[in-house]
Order: structure tokens, then C-alpha cells, then sequence
């Protein structure tokens, strides 16, 4: 599902309500049938949830931040998995340099890199595509579409005009 | 399953290895914070060891307070801390493994130097002992209480002097406890009676504020 929207729009707000960051004042959210707040151990293990921020660690490499970030997410990842991951989406060559020396586009696919290591049920990222080139989109759209038509969920906020070719994709536009 | 607090407390102690001037600037601080008092007022050892308790431990106080604004703060900058909140973890755990590492970076190196200062008022070895039994067994409580000031006061602007405001107050009965041990020892008391209270204290606080600091955390980053 696409979330569309202004600057401003609360794009982000509805994600981080979605994934439990922030409380709804009015109405609840369900996860197959339950509310969140009862299966919420049960939600958290299904969901992947990559902000804007990129949950990086500036003094820690690559490698070292995802397997972090996955022994935190109660998932479990070799080396060689991470590298194999960080290739895939091409910051393969920085694996071992500390995450201050990248570039804005190399964190952010640093932080994507998850997508190769997890698997989780739903995804929810916010701007995946903002500050990567266009050889990075098409790998990581192939990356969605790949999981997707694995009975895998995805809820993505974007600007760019990117093509997620799976057949059950909606949008939803909010508007002020 | 709790090895993710593992991972955590590690991921802590590696950070702080790799950027060591911010554990050296804690302990510089109350290096230099302890070595102002016999310069000011004078080297008389009586009027040295008799107010050598309170300034030690306010000293040790105020450096442990100086590394507080760190303990949430990056990680609330650059995302970590969401991922930390929606882990299918029990979030206090992750924060006793923060805690844990902040007081063994910031507090223990503290507690170890506190006797080199001690010699330089004059207190004898039996009160060294105890003043470091005491700042063991007092200063986990000022790390896992500071916590939550810490939680409560991320990403708001001045925060470091608004934990001041927040914290010392709730540091007040540690600091009577500990200076009392202290004291206590210099004029030939047992002071197992204060070293207890104390330990009582770092235990209460190990229980509640986790759990405290836990929610603070969920409503700042609401």
C-alpha cells in the first residue's frame, strides 16, 4: 500500500501509529483480527519498521549496526549474511568503515539492507527511496516485489513515481 | 530471547570505547571538581578530613550528572531508540542494559579514583574503605534514577540543566546516606547502618526505575 501525501500531511504520523510508536486517540488498530494492543508481542515479531531515521549507530560499521539492530528485532545473522545483504544493495565496499564516513545515500541503504536479512510478514518503511539513485530504487522495488508476491504486506510512504508491479497494490492520498 | 539486551549493553560499552573523551571528560571533572575544595580553603588536615564525605560525594554526584543528557540522547537522534521500542522485547530490560553500561563507563571509573582523591584530605584508611563501599553501593541508584530524568527530558531544549532540576532532588537521601557512612567511620562508628540504607536504596531504584523509565521513554518519542 502507497501512502500519498503532502508535506505535512501526516504521513508519518499514520505510520508510526501503525507500527505503536504513538498512541491513536480515537479508534484502535488491528493485527489479524485482534487489536494491537493485545497481540502486541505477536505484532512486533511480524513487523519491520525502517523510519526516517535510520537507527544507525555514527561510531559502529554497517556490519556491526545490522547485526545489532537484528539481534534487537529477536532475529539472528551471520557475517556472511549481513555482507551478502549489503551487496545486494550495492554498499557492499563499505561493510567495514564506520557508519560517519558514508553518505547520505549509502546509510539509508545501509539501513535497507534489512529487507535482505529479515523475514518479516509486514513492512513498514517511511521514504525508502529518498536520497538513493535510480539503480538502488530498481533493486529495492524488485526487493518489495519479490516479497510481496510472497504473501509478504508492505505499507510505503513515497514522492518519487516508483512502480511496485504486484497485482494487489492500493494508495491511500490524505489530504488536509 | 533476552539476548538482546546483551547485544545492547555490549553495543554501549564498544560506543564509549570508541569515543573515550566522553568517559574522560566525567572523570576530569570530578578530578578536578574534588582538587578545587583543599586549594580554596586550605591544607588543614582536620577541616580537609571533616568535610572530605560531603564533597567527595557531591562531587562524584555532579560528575555522574554531567554524563546523564548523553544516556538516551544519540540514541534518540539517529532512530535507534524506535527500533528499541518496537522490539518484541521487555523494554525496562533494554534500559537496565543501558543503565548498566552508563554506570559502569561513567560510575565505576569514579568509585575507583575516589581513594587518590581521599588522600588529599587526609582521611584515614579505614574511612577510604568506606567511602568506597559507600560510592559502589550509592552511585547505581544516581545512574538508574538519573535515567529517568534523562527519558523525561529527551529532546528538550536546555535539557541538560533541567535534569539538574529533575534529578538532585531524588539524589538527596543517597547523598546523606553515603556521606553519613563516611562520616560515620571517621568518628569510630560502625557504618553498616548507612552502607545498608544504601544498598536498599540501589535496590529500590533497580526495581521502579526501569519500569519508569521506560514509560518516560515511550512518551517522549510520542
Amino acid at each position: 500500500m502507497y501512502v500519498l501525501g503532502d508535506n505535512g500531511s501526516g504521513k508519518s504520523s499514520l505510520l508510526r501509529l501503525l507500527c505503536g510508536l504513538m498512541q491513536p486517540e480515537l479508534g484502535s488498530i488491528y493485527w489479524q483480527g485482534e487489536q494491537v494492543k493485545h497481540v502486541l508481542e505477536v505484532f512486533q515479531a511480524n513487523l519491520l519498521y525502517i523510519g526516517h531515521l535510520n537507527g544507525l549507530k555514527e561510531d559502529l560499521s554497517p556490519i556491526e549496526n545490522l547485526q545489532v539492530n537484528m539481534r534487537l528485532a529477536a532475529d539472528h545473522a551471520e557475517k556472511s549474511d549481513v555482507l551478502d545483504a549489503l551487496e545486494a544493495i550495492g554498499v557492499g565496499r563499505c561493510a567495514n568503515l564506520p557508519v560517519r564516513v558514508l553518505s547520505q545515500g549509502q546509510k539509508r541503504r545501509v539501513a535497507l539492507a534489512r529487507l535482505w536479512l529479515t523475514e518479516r510478514k509486514l513492512w513498514i518503511l517511511d521514504e525508502p527511496f529518498a536520497a538513493l539513485d535510480s539503480a538502488s530504487i530498481d533493486v529495492l522495488v524488485a526487493r518489495i516485489n519479490h516479497h510481496l508476491n510472497n504473501d509478504g504486506m508492505a505499507i510505503i510512504t513515497t514522492h518519487q513515481d516508483v512502480v511496485i508491479s504486484a497485482q494487489s497494490t492500493q494508495v491511500l492520498r490524505l489530504d488536509l | 530471547m533476552n539476548r538482546a539486551w546483551v547485544t545492547i549493553f555490549k553495543r554501549d560499552i564498544l560506543l564509549a570505547l570508541r569515543r573515550r573523551s566522553d568517559v574522560a571528560t566525567t572523570l576530569f571533572f570530578f578530578l578536578i571538581v574534588a582538587s578545587l575544595f583543599p586549594l580554596g580553603i586550605g591544607p588543614e588536615p582536620a577541616v580537609l578530613s571533616s568535610i572530605a564525605p560531603g564533597v567527595l560525594w557531591v562531587a562524584a554526584l555532579l560528575a555522574g550528572m554531567l554524563s546523564l543528557t548523553r544516556m538516551f540522547a544519540s540514541d534518540f537522534s539517529d532512530g535507534s531508540l524506535e527500533q528499541m521500542l518496537i522490539a518484541p522485547q521487555p523494554l525496562p530490560m533494554l534500559v537496565i542494559a543501558k543503565v548498566l553500561a552508563h554506570w559502569i563507563v561513567c560510575g565505576l571509573p569514579v568509585v575507583l579514583l575516589a581513594p587518590m582523591i581521599g588522600l588529599q584530605y587526609a582521611l584515614p584508611n579505614d574511612a577510604l574503605l568506606v567511602l568506597v563501599l559507600s560510592l559502589l553501593l550509592g552511585t547505581p541508584a544516581l545512574s538508574l534514577i538519573g535515567a529517568i530524568g534523562a527519558a523525561l527530558t529527551l529532546g528538550v531544549r536546555g535539557s541538560g540543566l533541567l535534569i539538574a532540576l529533575l534529578v538532585l532532588p531524588l539524589y538527596i537521601p543517597v547523598l546523606i546516606f553515603g556521606a553519613g557512612a563516611v562520616a560515620a567511620s571517621q568518628h569510630g562508628m560502625s557504618p553498616e547502618a548507612h552502607l545498608s540504607l544504601l544498598a536498599a536504596f540501589s535496590l529500590l531504584s533497580l526495581v521502579l526505575a526501569p519500569f519508569a523509565t521506560a514509560a518516560a521513554l515511550r512518551i517522549s518519542v510520542e
